[in-house]
C-alpha cells in the first residue's frame, strides 16, 4: 500500500491516538480516607510534581476525573460513597489502589475494613507500601500509561473483560437507594 | 446584635491612590516574585530520570528478600518467628523435614503478600537466622494481586538482585554454624 504524503502529513492509528491523548491527560480523583492521602498530597506538590506527567489536575467531581486514586482504608460504611463515586465517574475510568489498606486491607482485618477495594471495584494498579513513597506512585501512573498505550482501544473494548464485568456485575447488584423526587 | 451596637467597629475601604489605580506597581511587585522563583534553585526531583537518594540502603525498609547461605541454599529454617511476629499476618510459610543434615526444617513455601505488608521490619527483626532481610528496592508496582503474593522463588530473586549493591546485615548466623540451636 503505497500513498503519497506530504512531508507535514503524519499517520497514526485511531486506537494509538485515542491512547496518547487518554494517557497524558490522566486527571485523578483523589479518594483519599487516610495517610496515604498525605502522601498523594506530596506527590501532586512541587516536590514529586505530578504535572510531569499530566496528571495534576485533581478534581474533586468525579464527572470530570478518568483515574481514581483510593488511597487509604475503605471501612464498610464509607464503601456505598466509594462505589457511588467511581460510578459517577465517566468511561474510561482507571482506578489505582494505593497502599496496603485499600489494596489488601494491610493491618487492618476487621469485619468493618474492606479487604481489597477490588472486590468491589476494578483496579488497574496495586501500589504496596504503608504509605508508599510519591515516586511509587509515580512508578503506578507511568504503568499506568504504559498499559492504556499498550492495551487501550477507542471504543473501550478492553473494559469488556469478563473479570471487569464480574465487578461491574458486583456494582449493578448494590443497593442504591432510589430517591423519587418526595424527599423521602 | 444590633447595627448601632458601641461594640462594632466599622472598618472603611481604604482609598485607592494614583499607584493603586494604575495597577501597574502591583503588576510589577508580582513579576518580580514570578521572575525570583524563575532564577531560584529548582526543587523538583525528576524521578524516573534521577532516583531518590536514600540515604543508608541498609536500613531502608522496601521489598523483601529471602538470604541464601554460601552454599546458594535458602538460609530460612522454618521456624515461624518472622510470621509470628508480622502484624498484618502477610507471611505464609509451610515448613517441613529439611533434605539437608545442618538443620531440622527448611520452608518448602515461603510467600509474603507485599500488598498486605507495611513494611515495618518486624520481620527482619525477629529472624534468629538473617534470613529475611528488607532491601531499599523502592518502587514496586504490580497490576493483579496475585503477582504481588512474592513465593520463595521470587524472593531469592529478590536476593540476587540485591546481593551486591546491599550485603547481608550479618555474616553468618545459626545454620552456617551447623544447626538451629
Amino acid at each position: 500500500m503505497a500513498i503519497e504524503l506530504p512531508e507535514n502529513v503524519v499517520v497514526s492509528k485511531l486506537d494509538a491516538l485515542g491512547n496518547w491523548c487518554r494517557k497524558n491527560s490522566l486527571w485523578p480523583m483523589p479518594f483519599a480516607t487516610a495517610c496515604c492521602g498525605i502522601e498523594l498530597m506530596a506527590t501532586g506538590a512541587s516536590r514529586h510534581d505530578l504535572a510531569r506527567f499530566g496528571a495534576e489536575v485533581f478534581r474533586f467531581s468525579p464527572r470530570q476525573c478518568d483515574l481514581m486514586i483510593v488511597a487509604g482504608r475503605v471501612v464498610m460504611k464509607m464503601l456505598p460513597v466509594l462505589q457511588r463515586i467511581w460510578q459517577q465517574m465517566l468511561e474510561p475510568k482507571w482506578c489505582i489502589s494505593m497502599g496496603a489498606c485499600a489494596s489488601t486491607g494491610g493491618v487492618f482485618d476487621t469485619y468493618c475494613v474492606v479487604q481489597g477495594i477490588d472486590r468491589f471495584i476494578p483496579v488497574d494498579m496495586y501500589v504496596p507500601g504503608c504509605p508508599p513513597r510519591p515516586e511509587q506512585l509515580i512508578q503506578a501512573i507511568m504503568d499506568l500509561q504504559d498499559k492504556i498505550q499498550r492495551e487501550g482501544t477507542i471504543n473501550g473494548k478492553e473494559f469488556n473483560m469478563p473479570q471487569r464485568q464480574q465487578r461491574n456485575r458486583a456494582l449493578l447488584e448494590l443497593p442504591i437507594i432510589q430517591h423519587n423526587g418526595a424527599g423521602n | 446584635m444590633q447595627a448601632n451596637d458601641p461594640d462594632i467597629l466599622w472598618v472603611e475601604e481604604p482609598k485607592l491612590g494614583l499607584a493603586g489605580k494604575l495597577y501597574l506597581p502591583l503588576i510589577a511587585q508580582g513579576l518580580t516574585t514570578t521572575t525570583r522563583h524563575l532564577f531560584s534553585k529548582k526543587i523538583t526531583v525528576s524521578y524516573p530520570d534521577t532516583e531518590p537518594e536514600i540515604a543508608n540502603p541498609l536500613i531502608y525498609r522496601g521489598v523483601h528478600r529471602l538470604n541464601r547461605d554460601e552454599q546458594g541454599r535458602v538460609k530460612c529454617v522454618a521456624c515461624f518467628l518472622c510470621a509470628t511476629a508480622c502484624p498484618a499476618h502477610c507471611i505464609d510459610i509451610i515448613g517441613t523435614e529439611s533434605p539437608w543434615p545442618d538443620r531440622e526444617k527448611y520452608p518448602e513455601s515461603f510467600t509474603i503478600d507485599e500488598l498486605r505488608c507495611i513494611y515495618c521490619g518486624m520481620c527482619e527483626e525477629a529472624c534468629p537466622v538473617d534470613a529475611i532481610e528488607l532491601t531499599s528496592l523502592y518502587n514496586l508496582t504490580g497490576r493483579t494481586r496475585e503477582e504481588m503474593v512474592f513465593d520463595k522463588e521470587k524472593l531469592l530473586s529478590v536476593h540476587d538482585q540485591t546481593i551486591d549493591k546491599e550485603p547481608m546485615r550479618s555474616q553468618g548466623g545459626a545454620t552456617s554454624q551447623g544447626g538451629f540451636p
